[in-house]
């Protein structure tokens, strides 16, 4: 028994067991679900093996959504743990690795799957291309990422979760400080995930330099496309760095080297600063491809071109030059003198110059515009103001001196929530209602689409705008409590019944994706919202192929002219399509994978040796599989094309 | 397939030029990973612990043999490429297996080289200069490796299936993996080993 | 919009009186570094609300004035590119404004990682504040006393405090006094502070450290020189010396209630002093692990 006795939970309490018996009921339920219906070799052919962008990209929205939910339990117990003083709802363990999870997977395995659940839809899509670069590494990109989220959520049942903080510096994640498993699942999971993402990266950068349409230079692209490109150039400059990150962290973990310890020479403040250099980055990889959708959206419902396409780009490109420059400010307070931070807080402050200038040209966009209100709109034009008090603060907190104040409390907590809420997450359920007709042929609601946008904005504001006061008022983070002559107990309760509302807002999205699916026209057309860009010029639902004849582009607004100007897009006939085949591998890989990491965070060597083995072993099968593809037939796709708008639109 | 003629044969496709783009990008993010190692190392240079420093443990010899011949492994794929592209595959197929042949002779010194610091006292868990330095070799080491399995595939396709776009592609992007691997190893003698030896 | 920012205001109505009520802390400086910040806080909020305000005061009227119900049904927006005086203005302000920021920022920093202004003068009072799971450990060297979890300090007097950890990095923080600043176990890190009223601080480590984080605190009292004097003679003569074992005692993991000892621990178990550890090995292994401070070795000083 002594061998499984490292599976079990080192600090267990009810509610985990609870969980416990859920995952296992609902795996149980899944399993008999998918027998009784048959739906085994449906799921295995139709999504398993899937190598179409789009299907991909709804996997992704599907796991980023359960990982919303994850993540958004987490920051409910938080809440609820720090609503009145001395509260016991959790014990300072539970609290620490619950900040930790929320943390780690609201970054990791929610905003980054949602960032690439919408590239790998609408890219594609927008530069006019049948797929990306490399659609079996695209999957594989994206079973990564699934393996590494699932091995990071195991870890509450089996060995212990993670709780060192999302930051995880050593050495309070080092074994002396944080002797259970969870810091290996961390270190694993992570790994896992991130490899998957660089691999997205290149398949990106690739795909968008060399797959536009037929007259779409880099000048007229569309703006999504554009952060698109630079995210995934930072995401190839920056993830190698967490890569090494992870890896030294392993090292010294499950190797015994003296890198971050605290003896035979170990620095503890070079894993803050790699993990920043990475950190920093990741950012910005959150938030330009957020901009790209404000862009888009904001354009759209404001029938009007976007402002300043030129000096957006540059933004961009400047912003992320800029993000590899300022990670020192995660840590001023370090003892680096006031040089240094003075270098680095001017470097910092800069970044608000080219995002001011993004949240002028927005709304120099709505200027003389035709703003309609639909849900996509109430998001972008929420994001402004909210967005600008997180800019304004992290201007605060870039000033070093003023940082020694902030630094660690709960004022930081609030500023980074309010960059990342409007940026990456008021972005991705304004792209995902926006998209959502293209991805499944009906519209969301928009009357509950409303109701929940105000219950997130709201709730939103009430829980995190207290917590500049607590934090000015000496309140540090991640405190699992604080005592009653501390006077922190109103502000934090405010907090709590914020993050209700919140609550309130996510379930009435849920509850919106259900009353669509039920009650939603179908006849929706392709083009609903009559937007701009040359993923509304396919079909609804978009057929594998995307085009049936490449478009041609000589504006940054192609579809726009073509339907006010009748300049036209689609040019010759229609020849047969070459697509790539359906593929088991990748998932398989990944499955290996998952068990690959399992063994390490238990440094189980033999496992992890015939995995490792296992893992090369696809990759030389793939090396010798000779895979051309197949073709879709002229006849097949004027079938399929028959109803199609885009030629009745033609032949009109 | 639609095969460009105009162009060397490992460009010939639309696929291949893909590919090969992809692989740059690649070697981008290699780049940055071998940089972050060499910046961590260079940071925990000195801090030796108790163990010892570089100076002590470093010896020449093996370091030069292991440059000579990855510099020659570097070269004789680059004769592979050109024979290649005149289409000579039995030429190619030897330079190749030289190259390989090569690597593996580089790794077995690695080995050795890797023995000789744990019996002198710098063995993984010393501190953290050793740490870092048996990780930054290492990653090197488990580039080779899988490059030696990569490039014996390659070899066995070629003979197979003869000099296609597919494989002539295959081979071009390998020896660009190769090159870079030299490069990396030209950073790692002159600022881990020279270096440290001064 | 409308609604939505009236409820914004409101929240932010309430919030502002209930702070109203009793200075936040930061704001509330009863030290020259603290007051620095606490300045420097304040003209930076100034500056952000004309930005604040002047991004609203766009936003709604764009918002109300071009909503889509208030326009006919068959106007079309017109195709405008960009216009490069326009885009030089929302360029040209924001860079004035982060050049303002900037220069207060340099010298803030430089004036807070100082001596404080006016105590140039003097010889500061050191302090050597070290941190273990999850307490504070105060050794005073020239009074030759340690105390475990509270901090006397004399008002009107320098205070440099020498900061380092035998455990994970925590910041050592006292808001009121001024900024925080880590405290690591390879290297010392200096905090300059000073104190210009007497009274009782609150003090913590800022740091998440684990399991007893949360009450990581430290009770901070500032009282005049002569009081402070008499504090220090009393605990020589009262308290119990410092030993070896029983540092190593209070080393391990743990919360500890205020403690007073006579001798400092600095005599058998040196900081880890010397910046630049980078080339220095002299004090690596020596004292930093729990378990290995029972060795003290100094062969190394000659490397």
């Amino acid at each position: 028994m002594d061998y499984f006795d490292r599976f079990a939970i080192p600090h267990p309490s009810p509610a985990i067991y609870a969980s416990m018996v859920a995952i296992g009921l609902t795996v149980i339920a899944i399993l008999i679900g998918l027998t009784y219906f048959k739906k085994w070799g449906y799921l295995w052919r139709e999504w398993l093996t899937t190598v179409d962008h789009k299907r991909i990209g709804i996997m992704y929205i599907i796991a980023a959504l359960l990982m919303l939910f994850r993540g958004g339990v987490d920051a409910l117990m938080m809440r609820a743990q720090t609503a009145v003083p001395d509260n016991k709802l959790l014990d300072a363990q539970h609290y620490n690795e619950v900040f930790t999870t929320h943390g780690v997977v609201m970054i990791i395995f929610m905003a980054m799957p949602f960032i690439y659940a919408l590239m790998n839809f609408v890219v594609p899509l927008q530069i006019g291309a049948r797929d990306v670069a490399f659609p079996r590494l695209n999957a594989l990109s994206f079973w990564l990422f699934f393996m590494g989220a699932m091995l990071f959520n195991i870890s509450f049942v089996i060995g212990g979760s993670p709780d060192a903080g999302w930051t995880s510096y050593f050495p309070l994640a080092g074994n002396d400080f944080s002797q259970s498993v969870g810091t290996n699942y961390y270190l694993m999971s992570i790994q896992i995930a991130g490899i998957g993402t660089l691999i997205s990266g290149i398949n990106f950068i690739t795909t968008i330099f060399k797959m536009r349409a037929p007259g779409m230079k880099l000048m007229k692209m569309p703006m999504f496309t554009w952060t698109a490109l630079i995210t995934n150039a930072i995401v190839v400059f920056a993830f190698p760095v967490l890569t090494v990150t992870l890896l030294l962290g392993t090292m010294d973990r499950l190797f015994g080297t003296h890198i971050f310890s605290m003896t035979n020479g170990g620095m503890d403040m070079l894993w803050a600063n790699l993990f920043w250099v990475w950190g920093h980055p990741e950012v910005y990889i959150l938030i330009l491809p957020a901009f790209g959708i404000y862009s888009e959206i904001i354009s759209t419902f404001s029938r009007r071109n976007l402002y300043g396409y030129t000096s957006m780009v540059a933004s961009i490109v400047i912003i992320s030059f800029f993000s590899f420059l300022v990670w020192t400010h995660h840590f001023f307070t370090m003892g680096q003198g006031p040089l240094t931070n003075s270098i680095f807080s001017i470097t910092t402050m800069a970044i608000a110059i080219p995002t001011g200038i993004k949240i002028f040209n927005w709304l120099l966009t709505m200027r003389k515009g035709k703003i309609e209100f639909t849900v996509p709109m109430l998001y972008s034009v929420g994001f402004i103001p909210i967005f600008t008090i997180g800019g304004v603060t992290g201007v605060m907190l870039g000033m070093a001196s003023a940082d020694y104040q902030y630094h660690n409390t709960m004022f930081l907590v609030a500023h980074f929530h309010y960059t990342i809420i409007p940026g990456v997450v008021f972005a991705m359920l304004a792209g995902l209602t926006y998209w959502w007709p293209k991805m499944f042929g009906f519209m969301l609601n928009e009357r509950i689409g409303k109701w929940a946008f105000w219950f997130i904005a709201i709730g939103f504001n009430v829980t995190f705008f207290p917590m500049f006061f607590t934090g000015l008022d000496g309140q540090a983070r991640r405190m699992y409590t604080y005592s009653e002559a501390s006077g922190y107990g109103p502000l934090n309760m405010l907090s709590f019944v914020g993050a209700v509302g919140l609550a309130i807002g996510f379930a009435l999205i849920v509850y919106n994706v259900y009353y669509s699916t039920r009650h939603s026209s179908r006849n929706i057309g392709s083009d609903p919202w009559d937007a701009r860009t040359l993923e509304w010029a396919t079909q609804t639902p978009v057929q594998s192929y995307n085009f049936a004849r490449t478009p041609h582009v000589d504006s940054i607004e192609a579809f726009w002219d073509y339907k006010k100007k009748g300049t036209p897009l689609f040019k010759g006939d229609i020849e047969k399509i070459h697509m790539p085949n359906n593929s088991g591998v990748p998932f398989i890989m990944s499955c290996i994978f998952f068990v690959w990491g399992f063994s390490f965070v238990f440094s189980m060597w033999i496992p992890a040796i015939i995995t490792t083995i296992a893992i090369f072993a696809c990759m030389a099968h793939r090396s010798f599989e000779k895979d051309d593809g197949h073709y879709i037939s002229v006849e097949e796709i004027e079938d399929t094309e028959k109803d199609g708008e885009v030629l009745a639109y033609e032949n009109r | 397939m639609k095969i460009d003629n105009s162009l060397p044969l490992e460009y010939g496709t639309e696929q291949n030029k893909l590919n090969i783009l992809g692989f740059w990008i690649f070697l981008g993010a290699e780049v940055m990973l071998f940089a972050t190692l060499f910046a961590t190392y260079f940071t925990l240079e000195n801090r030796i612990g108790n163990g010892p420093a570089g100076a002590e443990i470093f010896e020449l010899t093996p370091v030069l043999i292991e440059t000579i011949l990855l510099l020659t492994s570097s070269f004789t794929i680059g004769l592979g490429v050109h024979a290649m592209r005149l289409g000579r595959k039995n030429a190619m197929m030897t330079f190749f297996a030289i190259t390989l042949l090569l690597g593996l002779a580089f790794l077995g010194v690695e080995i050795y080289e890797f023995t000789h610091y744990v019996h002198v006292g710098a063995g993984l868990q010393v501190s953290a200069f050793t740490g870092i330095l048996l990780t930054t070799l290492g990653t090197h080491g488990a580039h080779v490796t899988v490059g030696l399995f990569w490039g014996l595939f390659i070899i066995m396709q070629v003979k197979k299936r003869g000099l296609t776009p597919a494989t002539a592609n295959k081979s071009f992007i390998f020896s660009l993996y190769w090159h870079f691997l030299d490069v990396v190893w030209i950073f790692i003698f002159s600022f881990i080993y020279l270096k440290g030896m001064m | 919009m409308k609604r939505k920012l009236t409820l914004l205001s409101l929240v932010i109505g309430i919030l502002a009186v209930m702070a109203g009520c009793e200075p936040v802390m930061v704001l509330d400086p009863k030290g020259p570094q603290a007051e620095t910040i606490s300045n420097v806080i304040w003209i930076s909020i100034a500056t952000m609300a004309i930005v604040v305000i002047a991004v609203f005061a766009l936003l709604v009227y764009v918002v109300v004035k071009y909503r889509a119900s208030k326009q006919d049904a068959d106007y079309e927006p017109p195709h405008i590119e960009g216009n490069p005086i326009v885009e030089s203005i929302i360029v040209g302000i924001p860079i004035i404004i982060i050049i303002f920021l900037s220069i207060i920022t340099v010298k803030s920093t430089y004036e807070v990682e100082a001596t404080p202004k006016g105590y140039e003068d003097q010889k500061p009072l050191v302090v050597y504040a070290s941190s273990s799971d999850w307490k504070w450990h105060f050794s005073y060297p020239e009074e030759n006393i340690e105390t475990v979890n509270y901090l006397y300090i004399p008002t009107d007097r320098a205070l440099e405090f020498r900061l380092y950890s035998y455990g994970p990095i925590t910041s050592f923080w006292i808001p009121q006094l001024g900024g925080q600043k880590y405290a690591m176990s390879d290297m010392i890190t200096t905090l300059h502070l000073a104190a210009d009223v007497p009274g009782e601080y609150m003090g913590r480590n800022a740091n998440f450290s684990g399991k007893g984080f949360a009450e990581n605190i430290f009770h901070v009292e500032a009282m005049p020189a002569d009081e402070f004097d008499k504090w220090v003679e009393e605990v020589k003569a009262t308290a119990e010396p410092l030993t070896e074992e029983k540092f190593t005692e209070l080393l391990k993991p743990g919360h500890l209630g205020q403690m007073t000892f006579s001798g400092t621990h600095l005599e058998f178990l040196p900081p880890p002093e010397g910046h630049n550890h980078g080339s220095d090995q002299s004090h690596e292994h020596a004292h930093h692990s729990d378990d290995s401070h029972g060795d003290v070795e100094t062969d190394h000083s000659g490397h």
